[in-house]
């Protein structure tokens, strides 16, 4: 059996919120959450996806660091920056391809997901994945979601020409092996949506 | 506006809704002396398993319960910021007296009891004892439940007593036991995972029964197909594989439009039909011009999904219904949900793994709370109240001369009428808010204001409590102990983390005071573990049988599924096994149903159809939801769901003022422009009060077997307006303002 690891399902979020709701309990969150629900947008869509750190191997907001104020963990578990070296710079939040770190003015710090390091590091799942009520955010081990999901987990990104391993796995659709990240220029003129197949209007077209 | 004792701006100053923001003791975390708690959840039927953690007698978290079978941990926002409400600004922590022009003012215990048992006894001497009546809820544990309705037809001697699950599971209750002759959820949930094809018919499970969600996708992920019915694609309807945007009201037009097509093709069970069913041929007849071009015009959607729907259900080798209270809240509601229950029958796909279905049971203690008597038409153990057997045993278990029982009483809406019309004088609520939660709320606010002498118990000074004479403080169900049957009938222990704060008492010690006043003490002295002891007893023989249960065997196997007969039974988790159903012929009833039109249909003066509903941050009447910071931050006013099609025509766009009326009432809150919802729908959502409360445009038709409300469905006009400026608008959004 292999040791427990984070997984994503995006196509189980269901937007409930508990994620956030209970990640601003923990402890060393005082009431601020550090887990992201991103809303697609709702006018056309609900659907939503929530966004943990995805613990990158060789994590870019600690490189781009100038202040060295970001440490992995020898488990893999990228920190929030440290208190006493953090000069609130920001490059972290910039240069992260997943748009996980935050600045937060009110204590002049970064401050982001580190996998409830106090609970994961002594064997408890973190808050989010334990409480999600859809599955979106599971923390079991590999072989645990080999047998229950259909789909698969990958860890392995393109952004461009970079590629970026994370400790943090998603689920895709079996035929998907790496997940490409290009740029696009979207287009949001009326007749660019027409063919939205969530419009529930043009499902009732023959009503 | 009915009489209030001061203007509402001052009542909110002092009572609140006020929002609870930071745990006690700050976020700052200490284990010290600390202990958690394993409990469950106080909102919804699901009744999540959780721990709480309690610090000197203050609830300050939760942790969550793993080990919990139903829900592995697992919880929705509501759930985890449930422990909020400990501690709470707006908590009441003494009796209250109503003081005309001042609002209410604290009242020592003595004193409220004298007053509240001296109104009693003359409304009753003056009018007849059932012109004092009793409303009460589906929150409440199964002990509590049973004292209320043991207190109305011994004490009180009253025959007017309802319960707040009348505008929650009487629809499906009604359904079930008509064609099964059992009102409970037919399988366990892990039925669910099992299924090769699961409907789902008017239940948004995403925001209103969270935790279902997972048994759902665990089903897809070994390719079992979801079929949805909904005027509103929900968040489980995005991943479905057939989403049905049926108009509100027209779901009969689906299910006898899937049967006509079953029957056709040969998709139904003619063995099982046979031995273990009758009245299959008059549904036949009645499905026959149900052709998916007729049963379309009904429904509201292209003929195709319906015949795309009967084609995933029909041929299906193992299959789940689920419905809630989208085709249950309408005056057709218990003829919505046999329609959808004839499917499974006609597929003869029940009583086996992976085979049945469920109704998602709402409230807390939803299913138990509706099976102790404190229906208006029930005695303890889902007994009838006007069945002579029925009524001679509980009199012997209470100890009474059984004509000293009352018969059958109003149920939740004919009770207001009543008030309003004069024939109720004196009224006692506990865990309900109608003045928020009932449809057509001008009248029911009206109503509330007519009574000569009202008492309300309750830990917030609900909306409906500013109309009180007197108001006792009672207790939050952690500040008490005892059981809740969960939405799958699975009866739970609640355990006591924390004493009631001094002032106040918990809700059953507050009945047996009132009681042995009114000079029945001798059988109103119990607490919760002896009135368990009692109502097993008195359940014993009856259809939700507990008689075979303990509080220790229901703590050690995570919960006892009725029906439970003798001790060491090990409980009923799925119901009908061996096509064995529940009325004296072993089999079950089909009804054939045809659809009607609801109570209200739009016009040209009112063209648009209103449905209203939840939203997974709120539950019910918000009397509880909206008074935690975190869970309004994340919904914190009613908005104005409509199609771009429809906001287009009426020069709406997003995030405007819109005011959303009917013949009854009104409301104006912001519009949300979304592709999600059926044109010629728009809904609200109903947890916020007075001015933003979606049931003050909601009808007051009721369906004629089960009295449910329609709350799913009436007409409205939805026009731009601007911003509101009175003094309620001004208000907190908790409070009924708007932003």
């Amino acid at each position: 059996m292999s040791e427990a690891a984070f997984f994503i399902d995006h196509s189980r979020c269901i937007g409930c919120q508990s994620c956030l709701q209970a990640c601003a309990e923990c402890d060393t969150h005082r009431g601020v959450s550090m887990i992201h629900l991103e809303t697609i947008q709702r006018s056309d869509s609900v659907q939503t996806a929530p966004q943990v750190c995805m613990h990158c191997e060789d994590p870019i907001c600690a490189r781009v660091c100038p202040a060295d104020a970001i440490k992995k963990t020898p488990d893999g578990v990228v920190q929030s920056s440290l208190k006493p070296r953090c000069i609130g710079c920001s490059n972290c939040v910039m240069s992260c391809p997943f748009g996980v770190p935050k600045y937060r003015a009110e204590i002049d710090q970064m401050m982001k997901c580190d996998m409830c390091y106090d609970r994961s590091s002594v064997g408890k799942k973190p808050m989010c994945a334990t409480v999600c009520p859809s599955g979106a955010l599971t923390f079991t081990t590999m072989e645990e979601i080999q047998r229950t999901r259909s789909g698969i987990p990958i860890n392995t990104w393109k952004f461009g020409n970079e590629v970026v391993k994370t400790k943090v796995y998603v689920m895709v659709p079996r035929e998907v092996e790496q997940l490409n990240v290009d740029l696009v220029q979207i287009s949001s003129t009326p007749t660019a949506l027409q063919d939205d197949p969530y419009d529930v209007a043009l499902m009732l077209e023959d009503a | 506006m009915a009489k209030l004792p001061t203007d509402i701006p001052e009542l909110v100053k002092q009572f609140g809704p006020t929002l609870h923001v930071v745990p006690p003791g700050g976020w700052a975390h200490t284990d010290k002396d600390e202990k958690l708690v394993k409990t469950h959840c106080c909102f919804c039927g699901q009744q999540c398993g959780i721990q709480l953690r309690v610090r000197e007698n203050k609830v300050v978290g939760f942790e969550p319960w793993e080990d919990f079978p139903f829900n592995r941990g697992k919880l929705c926002p509501k759930g985890v910021k449930r422990y909020m409400q400990d501690e709470h600004p707006d908590r009441l922590k003494s009796p209250l007296e109503r003081v005309e022009g001042k609002g209410f003012l604290p009242i020592g215990w003595d004193a409220a009891m004298e007053r509240v048992v001296s109104e009693i006894k003359r409304i009753q001497q003056k009018y007849g004892n059932d012109a004092f009546a009793l409303l009460t809820g589906a929150s409440l544990t199964n002990e509590k439940a049973y004292l209320m309705g043991k207190f109305a037809r011994v004490a009180l001697k009253t025959a007017n007593i309802d319960y707040n699950g009348r505008l929650c599971m009487v629809s499906a209750g009604a359904a079930s036991k008509k064609v099964f002759g059992i009102d409970r959820s037919a399988n366990p949930w892990s039925d669910i995972t099992k299924a090769h094809v699961i409907l789902a018919a008017g239940a948004n499970i995403a925001e209103c029964a969270p935790i279902t969600t997972d048994y759902l996708w665990q089903a897809r992920e070994k390719g079992a197909k979801l079929i949805i019915l909904d005027p509103r694609m929900t968040p489980i309807a995005r991943n479905a594989d057939l989403f049905i945007p049926v108009r509100s009201g027209g779901d009969i037009g689906v299910f006898n439009g899937m049967l006509h097509i079953m029957i056709e093709r040969g998709w139904i069970d003619r063995e099982f039909i046979a031995q273990h069913t009758t009245g299959f041929e008059a549904v036949t007849e009645t499905v026959k011009k149900y052709t998916p071009e007729y049963s379309a015009k009904i429904a509201g959607v292209p003929p195709e999904m319906i015949v795309k729907a009967a084609e995933l259900w029909g041929p299906a080798s193992t299959s789940f219904l689920l419905h809630a209270r989208g085709i249950e809240h309408h005056s057709k509601g218990v003829d919505n949900c046999i329609a959808a229950i004839n499917l499974v029958v006609a597929s003869g796909r029940i009583g086996r793994e992976g085979c049945g279905y469920a109704m998602i049971t709402g409230q807390g203690n939803g299913q138990g709370a509706r099976e102790q008597g404190q229906k208006c038409d029930q005695l303890p153990g889902s007994r009838d109240i006007s069945n002579p057997e029925h009524r001679k045993y509980i009199a012997s278990v209470w100890g009474v001369p059984e004509e000293s029982i009352p018969q059958k009483g109003l149920s939740a809406i004919p009770l207001v009428e009543a008030i309003h019309e004069g024939k109720i004088k004196g009224l006692i609520s506990i865990c309900f808010n109608p003045a928020v939660s009932l449809p057509d709320g001008n009248y029911v606010r009206e109503a509330l204001g007519k009574l000569e002498f009202y008492v309300n118990i309750d830990f917030f000074l609900s909306e409906t409590a500013r109309y009180a004479d007197i108001v006792l403080a009672g207790s939050l169900m952690e500040e008490d102990e005892g059981t809740t049957t969960n939405v799958e009938g699975r009866v739970i222990r609640h355990r006591q983390a924390v004493t009631p704060p001094e002032g106040a008492r918990q809700d059953w010690a507050i009945i047996n005071e009132i009681a042995s006043r009114l000079g029945y003490a001798d059988k109103f002295h119990s607490a919760p573990r002896e009135i368990f002891e009692e109502l097993r007893i008195a359940s014993k023989g009856g259809v939700s049988d507990y008689s075979g249960m303990t509080w220790d065997s229901i703590e050690k196997d995570y919960g006892l599924f009725w029906p439970c007969p003798e001790p060491g039974h090990p409980g009923t988790p799925r119901l009908y096994e061996g096509g064995k159903f529940g009325h004296p012929d072993g089999k079950a009833h089909f009804s054939p149903i045809e659809w009607r039109p609801s109570a209200e249909m739009p016009d040209g003066e009112y063209p648009i159809i209103l449905t209203t509903g939840r939203v997974v941050s709120h539950f019910l009447s918000g009397t509880q939801t909206r008074r935690i910071g975190s869970l309004m931050e994340q919904y914190p006013q009613p908005r104005c769901e409509m199609h771009p099609r429809l906001a287009e025509k009426l020069g709406i766009v997003d995030g405007d003022f819109v005011k959303v009326e009917s013949r009854r009432g009104k409301v104006v809150v912001r519009a949300q422009v979304v592709k999600t919802i059926r044109p010629d729908t728009v809904f609200v959502p109903y947890h916020w009060p007075l001015d933003r409360s979606a049931n003050n445009i909601t009808i007051r038709a009721i369906d004629p077997v089960s009295n449910i409300p329609e709350f799913k469905i009436c007409a409205v006009r939805v026009s731009k307006t601007d911003a509101p400026t009175d003094p309620i608008a001004q208000l907190e959004m908790e409070a009924g303002g708007i932003r």
